[in-house]
């Protein structure tokens, strides 16, 4: 399963790199996103408002959908998905391998998008900072259930119904994320939210190692 | 590869639904080990639809099937999918990665050695675009590729869905001399075409589809 995971993580990411769709097409979206919430707040509410993490994560649940798009899609076209198929990969190290690259994806696109915070939402750099395990954390659970999500929703018309499906299980961790960038920015009990989207990762890696396969084969 | 001329699929009445629309409606097909079977038919007769059940593709809907020695109503379809290649009209490959990274990933997958892809994209004539991106690659040489990536992994059973198309004359020649090599070293191969194969010399045995069935089987 290990094997097959690094084998798919390596191959999305090479994949990514050659394309480089996440450097000029998600990552600009991101930063484009970041500015316009950072204007519509006002120059003279955003560095004070508790609304700039909430703005952060709206930005990041636009950009993993775009990304858990692009990663269902690479595999979906007729010929590779047979081809692929018949090369019989363990279900399991599949999801994990996706759901691992996929996480390596919103890490770097969260650098950007961080940065961006800091200059046009106004968030605290020292802030900021602290926020950064939490936000580390919350996007590998994102990428945990964007990769089951995904799956679920893979092929033809069912992938415009991906948001729908997803928003619901990202809601949780959307929360927990945004509190504990609020408590990282004006102090609070930051481990409290921690620990909810340590639990939610655990619990979405599990239900995606067991059932990835069902939903490839439906 | 041991040469053996048992049946490697096995079909009676094989019934595939596809939302209660029948892609097969009841084919019954015996195809024997080291042989060619060119599937002809026109347009929607269920060509692709038979390649891929054998492929363990789709599922079976109503009869029996036994391919490469799984059965299809009830055996590991995961485990029948490493047994078999598959070449399929549109690539069968990832785009945006070389020709060699391509073979590289399906070598990986199976536990086969990445020494083999250098012989492989040389017998495929592909070795000067070996770091090319599969996007740029023309027709013909995306099915190279492809051919490329079954020699690699060496499968039982050939499953090549229309892999005439759009090919010249050089590259129907070139396709035609493979698959009688590897007809030869033991495989089995399962082509389906429009028309009858050309390559009267590999003695292709022809089986038609219409409508989902059998309609001419020389067996």
């Amino acid at each position: 399963m290990i094997r097959t995971a690094l084998l798919v993580a390596g191959k999305d990411l090479r994949i990514e790199a050659r394309s480089r769709v996440l450097l000029w097409q998600v990552v600009p979206f991101g930063v484009m996103a970041l500015l316009l919430s950072g204007l519509a707040l006002g120059p003279s509410h955003a560095g004070n408002s508790d609304a700039a993490p909430g703005l952060f994560y709206l930005v990041v649940v636009l950009v993993t959908l775009l990304m858990i798009n692009r990663s269902v899609s690479i595999e979906r076209r007729p010929g590779t998905w047979a081809s692929v198929a018949t090369l019989g990969l363990d279900p399991a190290g599949v999801f994990l391998g996706k759901a691992l690259a996929l996480a390596v994806e919103l890490w770097l696109t969260a650098v950007v998008l961080l940065v961006g915070a800091v200059l046009f939402l106004h968030t605290t750099l020292h802030g900021t900072v602290v926020a950064i395990p939490s936000v580390v954390e919350t996007l590998a659970a994102l990428a945990a259930a964007g990769t089951l999500y995904g799956g679920l929703s893979a092929g033809g018309a069912a992938s415009t119904l991906l948001p729908l499906v997803a928003l619901p299980a990202f809601a949780p961790l959307l929360i927990a994320g945004e509190r504990s960038f609020v408590a990282a920015l004006h102090g609070g009990a930051l481990w409290e939210w921690w620990v909810i989207v340590t639990v939610a990762l655990a619990a979405y890696v599990a239900v995606g190692i067991l059932l990835y396969g069902v939903l490839e084969e439906s | 590869m041991e040469i053996s001329a048992a049946p490697v699929v096995t079909l009676r009445d094989a019934v595939v639904l596809l939302n209660d629309f029948p892609l097969l409606s009841g084919v019954t097909l015996d195809v024997p080990g080291a042989s060619l079977t060119v599937v002809t038919g026109p347009n929607g007769a269920g060509k692709t639809s038979l390649l891929m059940l054998l492929g363990g593709l789709v599922r079976l809907s109503r009869g029996t099937g036994v391919v490469a020695g799984v059965d299809l109503a009830s055996g590991d379809l995961r485990e029948l999918r490493r047994r078999v290649g598959w070449l399929g009209h549109e690539g069968s490959f990832y785009d945006d990665l070389s020709a060699r990274e391509n073979l590289v990933f399906a070598a990986r997958a199976l536990e086969r050695p990445v020494d083999l892809i250098g012989p492989a994209l040389e017998r495929v004539g592909l070795s000067r675009r070996a770091n090319s991106p599969a996007r740029r690659l023309s027709a013909g040489q995306r099915r190279r590729l492809g051919l490329a990536w079954l020699l690699v992994r060496r499968p039982a059973l050939w499953l090549l869905d229309e892999p005439y198309a759009s090919l010249d004359d050089e590259g129907r020649e070139f396709f035609d001399d493979l698959i009688g090599d590897v007809v030869d070293a033991g495989a089995t191969v399962l082509v389906s075409a429009h028309d009858p194969l050309r390559a009267e010399h590999l003695r292709p045995r022809a089986v038609s589809l219409v409508g989902g069935r059998v309609a001419e089987d020389p067996s």
